[in-house]
């Protein structure tokens, strides 16, 4: 029998099985940020502990960095502390700082695979839920907790409990104007924000497979909104390409035995799964959520649910989420009036998310009265897009071109909702609060459909704005 | 530093109901702008206090003062990474959690503080909810070694992983003095994976 690629990987990783009976994992790369690595620290100073392997542990600042002027020292006094702590901890322990004063400094899952610092067949850890980012490249990444964090960092290991593996088969080929971001609400929609626990997604099947780097890894991204920690793609030719030449890629000489080496982890044809789903990702539309957590969404042309018609268990959410964003049961989502639009995030802040929001925002306007944002998820995407005239087609559309950084997409920095602003968001969490106004409203969608819906003024289907 | 055993948590319970409550809720995120966790207890809850529609948040309410057991549902803790949550329910003065499921990563950031989180079936966990609100000073307890939980004169038989079991009865929970144990070992699986190096 087969073994699939968290197996192989997992077991490549193993250093020895625990006295509780947990595996003691090794983390092939360490990604540190400002907010979750403090405290970490300043723990290893108590213990009088060092890092074990500072060469597989990188750092970059992306939560509380001001996207507007990021001139030190920043206005916001707590907010320059945490900098400076990260600052003086990677200069004390060795650690290589992607930081304001670096061309390689963003959004850490945007900066890792940048950097070619990951890979396939490793373990990935990262203070940060999102980590399931990196699973696109055949990786097992996962996010962890700081006591976690200093695990790593001491002893470059962490204690973990077994996972099992449900694969998710996406069949056909996506229609036009649908994107990863709708397939990835479509999967969260059918098996739940909790459907997930316990287990590991790997995602496959032609809609996957023919998928970019960037559009598998904000599949990946969202795995955790489904409740699963871990979510990953097989390597292929497609991945191998991406690393190829990247700064911390193999080199040219070592190649031929790296990818051999990646091949290896790839799921055998036999492998078992514990669960295995299919989804035909050529019925797929554009999705938009209307709720307060990213599993309560529904097809662009569709209707909010009725309550009473839902399953008794989805119920009592429902009429909280209808209760919060102030919806009417089995009102059409399209129409629905916006305030801002938000395009970045570690889901959808890359180079392919620009480009195709910039296709929409051509030769359009921003409709009056919406505060519209664009956001580079690292600085090497914002020269991209500056290269390409990305920036001039949002700026002249009526939208604001940031500097890279986490943004609106949680409540750490000056971007925030301002009271009851509802705001469509290609971002990856919709939570009550989670854009910085404890009463804001967010609807996700992918980021064409933001552009397209701070040009309407309201939630439209983007497909009517990008022609052929 | 936390070599210590832990078979259980006991006190006065209070209920936080509704399914799926995300870590931003538990604290939200402006309170991470800080490079301690001191001070986040204050702040548990905060916005859902400030905006609580039904009433006064249990968190507010008097009768639960200096309880100790949180009593929650389904999915708790889901959502983000951040230890601040467990850190700042813990010192708020919560010491033990009883709900219906955990998400995974605020689980493990609970048993890396030595906080047990229990697992019971949701009509057991909303008749413990009620019981508390009908009779604040009623005690819970968590018993690790026994796998249940203690409610006024029931008995709930209680669900929690083998290995976090063992962990919290053999005072194995501290992992940082676990994993190091293992030192030679860590040396030989860094020597067999690819190395990490930038080409010039
Ligand atoms: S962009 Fe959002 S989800 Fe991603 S790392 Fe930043 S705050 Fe977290």
């Amino acid at each position: 029998m087969g073994k699939n690629l968290l197996q192989k990987a997992w077991e490549q990783h193993t250093v020895r099985e625990l006295p509780t009976g947990q595996t003691q994992l090794f983390i092939g790369l360490h990604l540190i940020h400002e907010v979750t690595s403090p405290q970490a620290f300043e723990e290893l100073r108590v213990r009088g502990l060092d890092v074990r392997y500072p060469a597989r542990t990188f750092a970059t600042v992306d939560h509380i960095v001001p996207t507007h002027s990021q001139e030190r020292p920043f206005v916001d006094t707590l907010a320059e502390e945490m900098m400076v702590a990260i600052e003086t901890n990677c200069r004390e322990f060795g650690v290589q700082l992607f930081g304001l004063d670096d061309d390689r400094q963003g959004i850490v899952h945007v900066v890792g695979p940048e950097q070619g610092l990951t890979q396939p067949g490793m373990t990935i850890a990262c203070g940060d839920s999102h980590t399931s980012t990196h699973g696109a490249f055949g990786a097992i990444a996962f996010g962890i907790g700081t006591s976690q964090v200093r695990d790593v960092l001491c002893s470059q290991c962490l204690a973990m409990d077994p996972l099992k593996v449900r694969r998710i088969e996406v069949t056909g080929s996506l229609a036009p104007g649908v994107y990863a971001k709708d397939v990835i609400l479509a999967i969260i929609r059918e098996l739940g924000v909790k459907g997930g626990t316990g287990f590991a997604y790997e995602y496959s099947g032609e809609a996957i497979s023919s998928m970019s780097m960037e559009e598998r890894m904000s599949i990946c991204n969202m795995s955790i909104e489904g409740g699963a920690r871990v979510g990953y793609v097989n390597p292929d030719e497609t991945t191998y390409e991406y690393i190829r030449g990247r700064p911390f890629a193999p080199s040219e000489e070592d190649w031929e035995d790296a990818v051999k080496y990646w091949e290896s982890f790839a799921s055998d044809e036999d492998a078992e799964f514990d669960d295995e789903i299919s989804l035909d990702g050529s019925a797929l539309g554009p999705n938009v959520t209307w709720g307060i957590n990213p599993g309560q969404s529904v097809q662009v042309d569709g209707q909010l649910p009725t309550v009473s018609e839902l399953p008794e268990g989805e119920r009592a959410s429902a009429s909280e989420a209808l209760e919060f964003m102030e919806f009417e049961q089995g009102a059409p989502i399209a129409g629905t009036g916006i305030d801002v639009a938000f395009i970045g995030s570690c889901t959808n802040g890359r180079i392919s998310d620009l480009r195709e929001a910039a296709k929409v925002a051509l030769g359009r306007k921003v409709s009056p009265g919406v505060k519209a944002l664009v956001v580079p998820g690292s600085r090497l995407v914002s020269e991209q897009a500056e290269s390409e005239g990305l920036h001039e087609v949002f700026m002249e559309a009526g939208f604001e071109w940031r500097k890279a950084g986490c943004s609106m997409c949680l409540a750490m920095n000056p971007d925030k909702l301002k009271g009851r602003e509802l705001s469509a968001s290609s971002s990856n969490r919709n939570f009550k609060g989670r854009q910085g106004s404890p009463l804001g409203r967010t609807l996700l969608m992918s980021p064409v459909m933001v552009a397209a819906a701070a040009i309407a003024g309201e939630v439209v289907d983007a497909r009517e704005m990008l022609g052929d | 530093m936390s070599e210590s055993r832990i078979t259980g948590a006991a006190g006065r319970g209070i209920p936080v109901r509704g399914d799926d409550i995300d870590t931003d809720r538990i604290i939200p995120a402006r309170f991470l702008r800080c490079v301690s966790f001191e001070g986040l207890g204050e702040h548990a809850f905060e916005d859902d206090r400030k905006n609580f529609s039904d009433g006064i948040h249990s968190f507010d309410r008097e009768e639960f003062q200096g309880a100790s057991i949180l009593v929650v549902n389904d999915n708790f803790g889901c959502g983000s990474s951040r230890e601040h949550a467990p850190q700042s329910l813990m010192r708020w003065g919560i010491t033990g959690i009883i709900g219906v499921s955990f998400a995974e990563i605020f689980f493990g950031n609970c048993v890396a503080n030595g906080v047990p989180c229990l697992t019971l079936d949701s009509s057991q966990v909303d008749e413990i909810q009620g019981m508390i609100e009908g009779d604040p000073g009623c005690q819970l307890e968590l018993d690790v070694e026994n796998r249940s939980v203690h409610a006024g004169e029931n008995t709930y038989p209680a669900g929690l992983p083998d290995g976090v079991q063992r962990a919290f009865l053999e005072g194995l929970w501290d992992s940082a003095t676990l994993l190091l144990d293992a030192s030679a070992a860590i040396d030989e699986v860094n020597a067999r994976i690819l190395p990490l190096q930038e080409q010039s």
